[in-house]
């Protein structure tokens, strides 16, 4: 499970070029890590590869902070 | 100037006579194009002529499932899809008091709602690519209006809104998504008419001559080209002088 946090964390480090210490699980990527709205879907475009599953856009619009990312994939990946 | 070498352009309605004219100038620049129409023999035929570096994509964009598929497609022929020109367009004319529902919605379908759901089918990757052109083909009645074609222009002066719109959500990753709008272009339909008729037409021309596909295409390829990244959200008219705006 550390594992997909790891992962997770990585992308959005990656994607925003932010500082890994903001990087908490409570983290907004649009209120706390400077992202956009198409950030955002970017980076759900980023976890889909990542972990090879598909997230619907509703769910996807529910994925706000590292935390509802981290979760979602632990429920959803194989 | 203008090199494509590399990219790879999805081409719709490339059977008919704009669009094949789009699809050869963005070959002739290097690039490599999937031709998309619903004539398989003429695309077949167009395809044999480019040689190398070009596939057939036939679509019927009238139904939603084929223009979902069309991307996806056009990405597997060649690995991706950098260049996307909306060129696929058809009319059903008729004087409003007389246009049936059905010829306002084939026209919507194939004009507007296959062209927005395209564009968004090659974004994914064109975001990824962080370099995408999206050239959407309207026309100069999508500015000045036509009698007779209030669905056909309603459609075109739509392309040229959701290119704006679609050009201020992904500027900042490198895709610019424009508009092309010709005037009166030499066509089958331009040739069926009398020759009284064509020296009208040209009549209203200030450079005194119809246009013809290769006008267009080449405001197609400067568009498409790596050049042309400052340019993004604009309409260019091509149209002889025919309206100035």
């Amino acid at each position: 499970m550390s594992d997909i946090s790891d992962r997770v964390k990585k992308i959005v480090i990656e994607h925003l070029g932010v500082e890994d210490a903001k990087v908490t699980e409570e983290a907004s990527f649009i209120d706390d890590l400077g992202a956009d709205s198409l950030d955002t879907v970017e980076l759900v475009m980023a976890f889909e590869e990542e972990f090879g599953i598909e997230i619907p856009d509703d769910a996807a619009e529910k994925i706000q902070t590292v935390k509802d990312a981290i979760s979602y994939i632990q429920e959803n990946a194989s | 100037m203008f090199d494509l070498t590399g990219k790879r352009a999805l081409v719709t309605g490339a059977s008919g006579g704009i669009g094949s004219a789009i699809a050869k100038a963005l070959h002739a620049q290097g690039a490599e194009v999937a031709l998309h129409g619903t004539r398989r023999e003429k695309l077949d035929a167009l395809a044999a002529e480019l040689g190398a570096r070009a596939h057939v994509t036939p679509a019927d964009l009238s139904d939603l499932d084929a223009v979902e598929a069309l991307p996806k497609a056009a990405a597997e022929a060649m690995g991706g899809v950098d260049i996307l020109v909306n060129n696929a367009g058809i009319t059903r004319d008729q004087l409003a008091l007389r246009m049936k529902p059905e010829d306002w919605q084939a026209v919507f379908r194939v004009n507007l709602d296959a062209a927005f759901l395209l564009s968004r089918g090659v974004l994914r990757t064109m975001m990824k690519a962080r370099w995408g052109r999206i050239v959407n083909i309207a026309s100069i009645v999508g500015t000045t209006g036509n009698a007779g074609q209030a669905n056909y222009a309603a459609t075109k002066a739509g392309l040229v809104a959701m290119s704006k719109s679609l050009a201020q959500e992904v500027a900042n990753r490198g895709i610019t998504v424009n508009a092309v709008a010709p005037g009166f272009v030499k066509s089958d339909m331009t040739d069926a008419l009398s020759d009284e008729q064509k020296a009208a037409l040209a009549g209203q021309i200030p450079a005194g001559r119809l246009g013809t596909g290769d006008d267009v295409a080449a405001a197609v390829v400067y568009l498409a080209s790596t050049e042309a990244a400052w340019v993004t959200g604009q309409t260019l008219h091509v149209n002889g002088g025919m309206a100035m705006v």
